[in-house]
Formats: C-alpha cells, sequence, structure tokens
C-alpha cells in the first residue's frame, strides 16, 4: 500500500475541520481560538506541502514559507494584542468584548 | 510500506492530539497538545520530503511561537472554570458544522479529482538537497515577496513592542536621549555672580 | 519649393505669440515701453514675413503651401494635426492682418498712454494676432476652429477690458455668448463634415466635395435635406456669429465698449473678417448649394441695407462706425452668396485698412475730446486737428464708395456681381446693396460733419491748475460733459502716423490692386467658383481697367446714390441742423424703430434671456430641487441610513458570531463550488 495524495488530503482536511470546531466549542477563551486558527493553517500549510511533492514543484514549499512567515508575525501581534486586552479589562472573555456593536 | 505505517501512526497521533487541543479543560495543556500536533506534522513533512520546512516548522512554530503562547497562557491569570462554559451546548453545533465541512471536502476532493493529474511523486538522488532546492526558488523568482516577507517580520515586531511598551509611574530609569543632549551652556552648569559679603568701600562715608 | 518656408510660417505664426507670452506672464517684471517694443518686435517680424511670403507667391510664382507640422492627435481614423495651408487667400489674409495689427500696436502707444492695463492691453492684442493668424493659416477645421475660438476669447476679454465698468462687462459677456450660439452651428457643421467626409483637413474635405452633393440627411423624419446644404448653412450660422450678420449681429455695436485701438483692430478689420474668410475658404463646399448661397446673399443683404439705417441715428461716434462695419460685412456676405468670392475677399481687404482708418481717426478724436464719444458735443473739430480730419475724410470717401477710392472698386464690383447673378433673392439683394450705398454715404457724412464741422458743441474751460497734456484724467473727471479743460488739439505721432499710413492703402490699394486681385486669376485654385456661377468671368469680359472703371462709374446709379446721400447729410447736418429734430419727431414710429435697432436686444433679452431665465429657474425649483437634491441626494442619504439601521442588528460585536459568519460563508462556497 502506498500513501497517496488524497490521503494527505484528507488527513488536513480532518484537521482543518477540527480547528473549526475549535473555534465553536472554545468561544470564550480567545488563546484558545488563535490556537485554532493555528491549527487550520496547519492544515492549509500541510495540503501545500502534499501538493508540492506530488506535482513535483517547489512553489508549493515556498507558500508555506511565506505563510509561516507572515503566521508568526501575526501571532506575535495577536498575542500583543491580547496581552493589551487583558491588562485594560482584566479577561479575555470573548463574550465581554462587545463594544464593536452596531 | 513502512512509510504507510508511519503515515497512519503519526496521521492517528495528530488528531488525536487536535482532538485535545480543542477539548482540554487547562489551556496550557491545549498549548501543549499543539505542540505535540506541530512535531506530528514536522514529521509528515519529512515524510513528503520537505525536510526544511518540517526543520523550520519545530524550530520556529514549537520552538518561538509556541513557547510564547505558553508564556502568554501562563502570565495572564485565567478563570478556567467559566471559561469553559458553553463546551456542551455549542458542541453539537460544532461537529455538524465540522462534519458538513469534511464532506463537503471529501466530496470535491474524490469524486472531482480536482480536475488535474497527479504523477508519482519524483524519487531524488541521495545528494538531493531539499533546502537548496527551495533557496534556488526563494533566492531568484521570490527574492522580492521574500524581501516583503522580512519586512512583514519586522512590522510584526515593532508592532508587538509598540502595542505592549507602556511606562509605569513611579519607576526609575534613565532617558539616553535626554542624557546625551545635555550640554555645559544649558542647565548643567550656572555661572551667578554675587557680590561679596563686605562691601568695597562704597559706603564708605 | 522652399524647404525653409515651414519654419517662416511657423514663425509667422508664433512670433506674436511669444511677444504676448513675454509682455502677459512677465507684466510685473518688466518696464512699461518694452511691453509694446517686445510686442510690436514680434508682430513686425510677422509682418515682414508675412510680406515676404505674398512677394514669393506674386512675383516668384510660388506654389500653394500644405504642411503639417505637429501631429495632435488620433482618434480612430481621424488625424488631428497642426498645419498650415499657404496659399494666395492666406497670403493676402496674413498680411492684412498683420499690418493692421502692426499699426493698431504703434497706435496703441499713444491712445492707451495713460492706462493702468497698458502691458496688459499689449499682451491680449499680440495674443490676438496669434490666434488670427493660426485661423487664417490652418490646414484643417480643428485648427481652424481653434483660432475661431481664441480670437473670440481675446475679444471677449478685450471688450471687457475696462472690467470696472458694468457695461463693458456686459457687453463682453453678450458678445461672448451670442458667439457661442453662431459657434455651436458652426461646431454642427464641423461635426457634420467629419461625419461624412471622415476627415477634418481642407484638402480630404474638398477632394471628397464632389461625392457630397447628391447625398442627402433626414434632420426630421420624412423630410430629406442636401447634405451640403445642411453643412453649409450650419458653417454660416458660425460666420454670422463671428461675422456679426442679421441676427446675430447684436454684440457688435455693443463692443464698441473696449478700447478703440479693439475696435480698430478685432471688431472692424480683422476678426469680424473671420466668417467671411471661413466662407471663402470653404468655397469648394458652399458652390455646391445654391440654397445655402442664397441664404447667404439674403442674410447678408438684410444685414447690409437695415444695420445701415440705425447707423442714421447713433450719436456715439464708434457705434456709428460699427453699425457701418455690420452694413460693409453684411456687403461682402452679399458677394460670397453671389459666388464673387474674390469681390467678397477684395472688399474685406479694402475695408479692412479704411476701417482701420476710420476708427484710429475716430479714437485720435476721442483722444482729443477726452474720451467723449458723443458726436451731438463734437463739431467744428477740423481746424483743430487736420491730420485727423484729412484722414477721416479720405476714410469716409472710401467707406462710401467714392470714385477713385479703395472702397469704390471693391463695393462697386459687389454691385455689379449681385446684379448679374441669377440666384434666388439675386433681386432683392441687389435693391439692398444700392439703397445700402445711399444709407452708407448718409451717415458716414453725417458723422463726418457732426465731428469735423459747423459749430463747436463743446465748451473750453481753461483752468488754472491743469495746463498740460490730457494726462490728467482725474481732473476732467468732475468736469460736466460736453466741457473740455483745455481746446482740442491734434494727437501725438505714434497716432498719426499710422493714420497717415492706413490712409495710403485707402487711397490706393483699389487702384493697384483691382486688375490682379480680381480679374487676374490672382486666387487661382485657393477659390473654387462652379462653372454655372462664374459671375466674376462675365464681369472680367466687361473689365477694361481701373480708370475705365472710374469713368464708367457716372453712368452707375450707385455713383448718384452716394453723392444725394452726401447731399442730405450735408442740408440736414451743417444746412438746417433743427430739421432732422422736427423730422424725427414727424417720423415718429419710424425713428423709435431705429433708435431700438429694430427691436433685436429687447426680443432677445425677453425672450431668450427670459425664457432661459425661466427655464432655468423650473429646472432650479423643480429639477434641482425637487428631483436631485430632494430624491437623489438626500434620498439616497435617507437609504442608505435605513439599510444600515437595519443591517446594524447584525452587527453584535461578539467575534464568534462574525467567525461563525465566515465559516457558513466557507460551507457556502464549498456548496456552490459541489452543485456548479
Amino acid at each position: 500500500m502506498t500513501i497517496t495524495l488524497f490521503d494527505f488530503l484528507a488527513l488536513s482536511g480532518v484537521l482543518f475541520a477540527i480547528g473549526m470546531a475549535g473555534v465553536f466549542l472554545n468561544r470564550k477563551n480567545l488563546i484558545l481560538l488563535l490556537m485554532c486558527i493555528e491549527l487550520m493553517l496547519l492544515a492549509a500549510n500541510s495540503n501545500f506541502i502534499a501538493f508540492s511533492r506530488y506535482l513535483n514543484d517547489p512553489a508549493g514549499q515556498v507558500f508555506v514559507f511565506f505563510i509561516l512567515t507572515v503566521a508568526a508575525a501575526e501571532a506575535a501581534i495577536g498575542l500583543a494584542i491580547l496581552v493589551v486586552l487583558f491588562r485594560n479589562r482584566h479577561s479575555i472573555n470573548v463574550e465581554e468584548l462587545d463594544s464593536m456593536k452596531g | 510500506m513502512v512509510q504507510a505505517v508511519i503515515f497512519i501512526v503519526l496521521a492517528a497521533i495528530l488528531i488525536g492530539s487536535a482532538l485535545g487541543v480543542i477539548s482540554a479543560r487547562n489551556p496550557v495543556h491545549s498549548a501543549l497538545f499543539l505542540v505535540l500536533a506541530f512535531v506530528t506534522s514536522a514529521g509528515l513533512w519529512i515524510l513528503l520530503e520537505a525536510e526544511f520546512l518540517a526543520l523550520v516548522l519545530v524550530l520556529v512554530y514549537v520552538g518561538a511561537v509556541m513557547v510564547l503562547f505558553l508564556f502568554v497562557v501562563m502570565m495572564l491569570d485565567i478563570d478556567t472554570t467559566t471559561m469553559r462554559q458553553g463546551f456542551v451546548r455549542y458542541a453539537p453545533l460544532g461537529v455538524v458544522v465540522a462534519a458538513v465541512v469534511v464532506v463537503e471536502i471529501g466530496y470535491v476532493v474524490w469524486t472531482r479529482k480536482l480536475g488535474v493529474t497527479f504523477g508519482t511523486p519524483v524519487t531524488h538522488a541521495a545528494k538531493y538537497s531539499n533546502t537548496r532546492a527551495l533557496g534556488d526558488v526563494i533566492y531568484t523568482t521570490y527574492a522580492y515577496p521574500f524581501e516583503l516577507a522580512a519586512v512583514i517580520l519586522l512590522v510584526g515586531i515593532v508592532a508587538a513592542i509598540a502595542l505592549t511598551l507602556r511606562r509605569r509611574p513611579g519607576t526609575r530609569s534613565q532617558n539616553p536621549a535626554k542624557q546625551v543632549r545635555v550640554s555645559a551652556k544649558h542647565g548643567r552648569i550656572r555661572l551667578v555672580k554675587m557680590p561679596s559679603g563686605r562691601s568695597r568701600g562704597g559706603e564708605a562715608p | 519649393m522652399n524647404p525653409a518656408m515651414p519654419t517662416i510660417f511657423l514663425i509667422i505664426v508664433l512670433a506674436p505669440l511669444a511677444a504676448a507670452v513675454i509682455a502677459g506672464i512677465f507684466m510685473r517684471f518688466i518696464p512699461r515701453h518694452f511691453s509694446h517694443w517686445v510686442t510690436i518686435l514680434g508682430v513686425a517680424v510677422s509682418f515682414v514675413l508675412s510680406v515676404y511670403v505674398l512677394w514669393q507667391m506674386l512675383y516668384n510664382s510660388m506654389g500653394n503651401f500644405n504642411v503639417t507640422v505637429y501631429n495632435w492627435g488620433v482618434v480612430g481614423n481621424v488625424q488631428f494635426q497642426v498645419g498650415f495651408l499657404v496659399d494666395r487667400l492666406t497670403a493676402l489674409m496674413i498680411t492684412v492682418v498683420s499690418f493692421v495689427s502692426l499699426m493698431v500696436h504703434i497706435y496703441t502707444i499713444g491712445y492707451m498712454a495713460d492706462d493702468p492695463g497698458y502691458k496688459r492691453f499689449f499682451s491680449y492684442i499680440a495674443l490676438f494676432t496669434f490666434a488670427m493668424l493660426m485661423l487664417v493659416m490652418a490646414n484643417n477645421f480643428l485648427q481652424l476652429f481653434f483660432g475661431w475660438e481664441a480670437v473670440g476669447l481675446v475679444s471677449y476679454l478685450l471688450i471687457g477690458f475696462w472690467y470696472t465698468r458694468p457695461t463693458a462687462i456686459y457687453a463682453g459677456l453678450k458678445a461672448f455668448l451670442v458667439n457661442r450660439v453662431g459657434d455651436f452651428g458652426f461646431l454642427l457643421g464641423i461635426a457634420l463634415v467629419l461625419t461624412y467626409s471622415g476627415s477634418v483637413n481642407y484638402a480630404a474635405v474638398f477632394a471628397y466635395a464632389p461625392q457630397l452633393a447628391g447625398q442627402h440627411m433626414q434632420l426630421f423624419p420624412g423630410l430629406a435635406w442636401s447634405v451640403p446644404t445642411v453643412i453649409c448653412i450650419l458653417l454660416f450660422v458660425g460666420a454670422m456669429g463671428k461675422s456679426a450678420q442679421v441676427p446675430l449681429h447684436v454684440w457688435l455695436p455693443d463692443s464698441m465698449e473696449g478700447p478703440t485701438p479693439i475696435s480698430a483692430l478685432i471688431h472692424a478689420a480683422t476678426m469680424v473678417t473671420a466668417g467671411i474668410f471661413m466662407v471663402a475658404r470653404m468655397s469648394p463646399l458652399f458652390e455646391l448649394s445654391d440654397t445655402a448661397l442664397s441664404v447667404v446673399m439674403i442674410v447678408g443683404a438684410i444685414t447690409a441695407f437695415f444695420m445701415g439705417l440705425v447707423g442714421i441715428v447713433q450719436n456715439d461716434i464708434k457705434r456709428v462706425i460699427a453699425y457701418s462695419t455690420l452694413s460693409q460685412l453684411g456687403y461682402m456676405a452679399v458677394a460670397l452668396g453671389a459666388s464673387a468670392y474674390a469681390a467678397g475677399i477684395f472688399h474685406l481687404m479694402t475695408h479692412a485698412f479704411f476701417k482701420a482708418l476710420l476708427f484710429l481717426a475716430a479714437g485720435s478724436v476721442i483722444i482729443a475730446m477726452h474720451h467723449e464719444q458723443d458726436m451731438r458735443r463734437m463739431g467744428g473739430l477740423r481746424k483743430y486737428m487736420p491730420i485727423t480730419y484729412i484722414t477721416f475724410l479720405i476714410g469716409s470717401l472710401a467707406l462710401i464708395a467714392f470714385p477713385g477710392f479703395a472702397g469704390f472698386f471693391s463695393k462697386d464690383t459687389i454691385i455689379a456681381a449681385v446684379h448679374d447673378s441669377q440666384r434666388a433673392g439675386a433681386s432683392f439683394a441687389y435693391w439692398c446693396v444700392l439703397l445700402g450705398v445711399f444709407v452708407t454715404a448718409l451717415y458716414t457724412f453725417r458723422m463726418f460733419f457732426m465731428t469735423f464741422h459747423g459749430k463747436e458743441r463743446f465748451v473750453v474751460e481753461p483752468g488754472g491748475k491743469h495746463d498740460h497734456g490730457h494726462e490728467d484724467h482725474a481732473s476732467e473727471e468732475h468736469l460736466a460733459p460736453g466741457h473740455l479743460a483745455h481746446p482740442p488739439k491734434e494727437s501725438p505721432w505714434v497716432v498719426t502716423v499710422p493714420l497717415i499710413l492706413l490712409a495710403i492703402p485707402s487711397l490706393f490699394i483699389g487702384w493697384l490692386t483691382i486688375q490682379p486681385v480680381l480679374y487676374g486669376g490672382f486666387f487661382g485654385s485657393s477659390i473654387y467658383v462652379a462653372p454655372n456661377h462664374h459671375v466674376m468671368q462675365r464681369l472680367t469680359d466687361e473689365f477694361h481697367g481701373a480708370a475705365n472703371m472710374v469713368r464708367e462709374s457716372v453712368t452707375s446709379p450707385a455713383l448718384y446714390l452716394a453723392l444725394a446721400g452726401v447731399l442730405v447729410a450735408w442740408f440736414f447736418y451743417l444746412y438746417a441742423p433743427q430739421l432732422p429734430a422736427l423730422l424725427a419727431q414727424k417720423l415718429n414710429a419710424f425713428y423709435q424703430l431705429l433708435i431700438h435697432k429694430f427691436y433685436f436686444d429687447e426680443i432677445y433679452a425677453f425672450f431668450i434671456a427670459g425664457g432661459t431665465r425661466g427655464l432655468g429657474n423650473a429646472l432650479w425649483k423643480g429639477g434641482d430641487g425637487v428631483v436631485i437634491d430632494g430624491v437623489l441626494v438626500n434620498g439616497s442619504a435617507r437609504a442608505v441610513g435605513w439599510l444600515s439601521g437595519v443591517l446594524r442588528r447584525g452587527q453584535s460585536g461578539y467575534l464568534y458570531h462574525y467567525a461563525f459568519a465566515m465559516i457558513v460563508g466557507l460551507c457556502l462556497l464549498l456548496g456552490w463550488l459541489l452543485l456548479r
């Protein structure tokens, strides 16, 4: 039995769905939301690498490289925002953050 | 055959740890599960002959980003009991949405085959270097995006510092700029002309 | 072909422009006298080179030039170019234009000597010279239109030159608006030419003209119009605006609000003849349509006769000359309508000289009278200003077509041409131009006698403190009308020299040039006359030299009509000066009609201006106020406000709601991909 591209895609799909379900389940904790997003990004990256391998094109890996860069920056800034938020409101409970209400 | 076994084992660990991330009660546990997920993913990527990125994932994500996560989780005093409220109530919805997405993706992937034909992966020679291949592309075709990525990282650093920087009243600190600007003429030394205590005969009769 | 020629053409056009730019943009940095030297130099360069070009044409048998110097733009297959068509018609025009312009420049030094807008004025007239030269030298319709609009713009600027006077502003606006009406027709004509021939280049259009002849178009459903007729009438509407033909003539008398040199240069000698020139230039098109030529002839005839009538009752010296300009432009239009293009252009040329002369002489009188223009406060000026008197007399005789003077040759030719013409309306036009001769003589010599002869109707009050020159306008402000601080005296040399230089051609240009210009085939290929329209051919057969023409004039009615006019003027204004008032009382209805200039202004003010204002009011209140402001602007703002009021309920502010919306969107997108 050899592993095909579709095995990897299926794995990524499941991983993505888990990340998404996590957004629903952990709807209060901002840090967990960020973690779930990391999971989904990981799924996407895995897809890229799998395609790169099976299409024999290094461009896919370049994409992952850039996604990692951006995701690292995003995580850093996101966490910084989180820290500032906690400092100001003493909570990261999403339900208390409704000042953007229209 | 060996690869298939490795794949199945790693995939199982990955899914398990992912489920752990979203279901753990303690955020610290969630973060640790996420570390596990990253590491297994790195293993999968090595299986896909993307060694460089696998190592970058471990170094950058596990080494830096996840440590940052843990750091923040521990620094912020989070009330874990209220955090889990509503977990059960929303679980069905989450499961349903996730299932829908899985089914849809599965349908697209399996029945449509994405409209492309896939070759079998090329087997490379023993001295083939994934890092060199990636570098060849990044420093030639993608030179400008690469530099843009560097700028994004710089912006990320500056933004993170700018966001979290604060001045606490009452702390003592130096201001180097002020120290450099200081000059003898203005403010450091003040020469004062004072008459001596005794008069010099001005009041002589 | 001389390879330096295109460069010469460019210099002819650009020298006045450069002068205008220098005098205009660096107005603040240059001294007063520099501004007139630089513009006179620019125009003098143009004049000398124009004479050179004309000389080459006449004596070195240089052919026509049609050169393109710059490709301005390309739209589809149509090329818009800047180029020069220089044939004998153009060469004649540029010589006349630059000569008169040069004279006016010199004259202005004296006339505007103490005006605060001195430098601005020189910049404007040099700019005008540039625009006029562009107009006459154009080799395509677009450049013609550029020059056409540019002269209109400068005309507007100069009519309103004394912009602190409300009347000047009004007159400028009126000239601009009336010209817009004409230009609208002109533009439509050009658009039609472009539509049918696919080019704006003269050469291409004229080459296409024969195919145009049989074509018809439907302006209104079911009514077929001949294409050349429509094109020519539209083009002539433009000419009516620019050359002040009835009913678009109303701006020209009012344009006398501008300084007198401008009245001479723009509103008598050059710009107003642009329409005449244009029709002559378009002769290959006009020759295709008898209807259009009849229209031209009848409009011209009406202008020639009826505007002359109005001139009889005017009291402002400049307005009299303005109405005579209208009338003479009418003569030119009649000549064009009779297919006697050469006669029209010939009259244009002679008229440029003697009308510029008359205006400048009138300006000289006005200076002497301290900017008094009302002839009722003049009289007896003959002995104060002999040079002005003589030159004015020469101009007047030329204007009334006294045998031997410049106007005689051109005007008599026109009358003869109309007499021979078989075109519809020719007999009407013939009577108009014939009676016009009498009217012309009457108003011209009325003006002449009232100004230079008879009793002095002004009072000289020698003031103790202002005893030098007429520079001290301030002191004159508090003198009553008709009262002068010191007696009138002859103008300085910068004023009289142009008068003399213009009087010379007014005397002799007819003698010298009638033979070559009219009968010697001077214009060659630049004017096209259809074989069956050849009025001039018949006249050529009857022509036996200029001297003969003078001799034969004793048998023509025109001479006696002119003499009768002079006699009547003498009788009414010198012999029995109380008669005109009496006559005006007896013929009150007719007098009122003339005084009100046939009520053109009143009709326009009531119907067109009033109608426009009414329409504007309706559109403002109904269209702008209700529809645009109420429904479109405020309505859309209200709609957006209402919609956002509805939509904001969806904005809970909770992060997970947004995340949920994104995920649902993702599911839907995937679903669409599946079911596609």
